[in-house]
């Protein structure tokens, strides 16, 4: 196997008995880069100078014998997530040229580890978008087929990990960021409880939705970037003061026991129907492990979900992205003939046609006279839906769904219909409206086409979400497979 | 619900966002079609149901107000596309 389709685990085994480098290890995975993202167009920017002495450093304190899990593991971080001295885009032209000044708390907390990072991901502009087709820059393409979109927005994260172009990558899900791209690339990713990851530094596209998570190869590699990066911290006033377990320690294949849910409303019309073949296998396969299986669950607000979110999140940006004013950082139109004009047109030409559409949609849910009719109601049909999912989880310890109705799309499908973009996210974006944890595994393949399935579990029950993944992992070779790019 | 284009070029100005002329329509008949499906949500009965005001339940967080070391001035001026005398620079805001 060559060096850049190590697990994370495989290679910090090799580091750790000296029978590779991480600047080997690295370089094979920059050589990787140069193959294929001519193809894939994963990176927005490639930090071969910043990785290959990054590589250098871990090499030493693993002699010096301070080997962390992550220590000199070639990663890819989002282009939403501010990485000092390296340039952090979020794929708009807004944020072409910004330069962050600081890191972002869970970029600390890998630094902290001796992190190796080989670039940032590209991504649907401000992570507004399900197909990685809305970057400023260009699409990312999955790597099963280069004529296909990879999801989003995480698209340039979860096309990395799968191809070798990075050993593991973090995203950030708002509606299913992380899932969606996962289940559409056949890696491993996971959208933490709301609060289990600091969001300093993370562009804020909908605070009280994005949440950032880890995208690997396997659940092991999941189980070990989750137990680096979660934790409270001060400077993220949601972040919640609860303690970490060590995640590895979930990871037991035996699911003996446990109550498994399968909600009705998740098999929606207009799904594919090798999508549902494929997740009702993969259920089947959860009850032969010794799972005991509810066909019949209801959850009958999901219908309204899409809405809730669709009001709740373009809100919610549209006051985060209010301080894009071009005078503070970022791109400043210069022709203007005074101060509101200079405003006007520094969105006009910083932003993109789906960005603009949320803001102006958010306006619209906000303004006098429709705030009530839409922003509030959302909000308590909110309520209505995180209540169903408690109940659920009263009976059930893991509902299991698929991540998408569908395989992943043709480039160009959809771009002009956003309404059926949207729906791209209809089986994920009911998670983030809860706060609950969410993980896609690797379920299958049609025609080619991968397949993710989708667990969910109670706030903070990541742990058991882990134990089902792991545990179907082990009993199925979906994950192990590779795209031949 | 259906959005007319001078609609939308209301909303854009209350986003202070500029739009092409051009693309008013295409935003009107865009948003037109995404509030038309929006629509589900007026038929979920949430009589006596309160708002969510956040996805975990947390209350305010609050800390000591304390002075810590912060960035120079000079690095969060490096990204500004103008400056002056240390200083964000401006375009007059009364004419």
């Amino acid at each position: 196997m060559p060096l850049y389709n190590l697990s994370i685990h495989e290679a910090h085994d090799l580091l750790s008995r000296g029978e590779i480098s991480s600047l080997e290890l690295t370089k094979a995975t920059l050589g990787r880069i140069d193959e294929v993202d001519g193809k894939l167009r994963s990176f927005v920017t490639v930090t071969r100078e910043l990785a290959l002495a990054q590589a250098q450093q871990a090499d030493e304190r693993i002699k010096a014998g301070d080997h962390a899990p992550l220590t000199g593991i070639p990663v890819l971080i989002k282009d939403n997530m501010c990485t000092k001295g390296t340039k952090t885009t979020c794929s708009s032209k807004m944020l072409e040229n910004f330069v962050p000044p600081y890191d972002a708390a869970v970029v600390e907390k890998l630094n902290a580890q001796g992190m190796v990072m080989v670039g940032k991901g590209n991504m649907d502009e401000f992570a507004m978008g399900s197909s990685t087709e809305n970057s400023a820059f260009y699409p990312t393409h999955n790597p099963w087929d280069l004529e296909r979109v990879p999801g989003g927005s995480s698209g340039g994260a979860t096309t990395a990990v799968a191809a070798g172009e990075a050993v593991y990558a973090l995203g950030s899900d708002t509606g299913g960021s992380i899932r969606q791209p996962a289940g559409f690339c056949s890696v491993v990713g996971l959208k933490p409880t709301y609060g289990r990851v600091s969001r300093y530094g993370l562009v804020a596209f909908a605070s009280s939705l994005d949440q950032i998570g880890p995208v690997t190869r396997d659940v092991t590699d999941c189980a070990l970037v989750l137990n680096a990066i979660a934790g409270h911290d001060p400077r993220d006033s949601t972040s919640v003061d609860q303690p970490v377990p060590d995640y590895t320690k979930s990871l037991i294949p035996d699911l003996k026991g446990l109550r498994i849910g399968v909600p009705e409303e998740y098999f929606v019309e207009g799904m594919e129907s090798g999508v549902e073949q494929v997740v009702r296998q993969a259920v089947g396969k959860l009850g032969e492990l010794g799972a005991e299986v509810d066909w019949g669950v209801s959850l009958p607000n999901t219908p309204a979900a899409l809405a809730c979110y669709y009001i709740i999140a373009p809100s919610e940006a549209m006051a985060n992205l209010a301080r894009y004013d071009g005078v503070k950082y970022g791109f400043s139109a210069r022709e203007a003939e005074n101060m509101w004009d200079a405003m006007e047109k520094t969105r006009q030409y910083g932003f993109g046609p789906e960005v603009k559409r949320r803001i102006m949609l958010g306006t619209y849910a906000l303004s006098a006279g429709y705030y009530e009719a839409y922003y509030l109601k959302a909000q308590k049909v909110r309520t209505l839906i995180t209540r169903e999912f408690a109940d659920a989880f009263a009976r059930c310890d893991v509902l299991v769904t698929p991540t998408s109705p569908t395989v992943p799309f043709r480039i160009g499908e959809r771009v002009d219909d956003p309404m059926q973009m949207y729906l791209a996210d209809v089986c994920t974006l009911p998670v983030n409206i809860a706060g609950i944890p969410g993980i896609s595994v690797p379920a299958g393949f049609v025609d080619g086409l991968p397949v993710g399935m989708q667990i969910l579990g109670k706030p903070f029950s990541e742990e058991t979400l882990l134990r089902v993944a792991c545990a179907y992992e082990q009993a199925t070779d979906w994950g192990q497979r590779r795209p031949g790019v | 619900m259906r959005l007319s284009s001078e609609e939308v070029r209301h909303i854009a100005l209350l986003a202070r966002l500029g739009v092409d002329e051009a693309d008013l329509e295409k935003f009107s008949e865009q948003l037109s079609n995404i509030l038309e499906n929006f629509e589900i949500l007026q038929r979920v009965d949430t009589t006596g149901v309160p708002p969510t005001s956040h996805p975990v339940a947390l209350n305010n967080v609050l800390r000591d107000d304390e002075v810590a070391p912060s960035l120079a001035s000079t690095e969060i001026l490096a990204n500004a596309p103008r400056e002056e005398e240390d200083c964000f620079r401006v375009r007059a805001v009364l004419e």
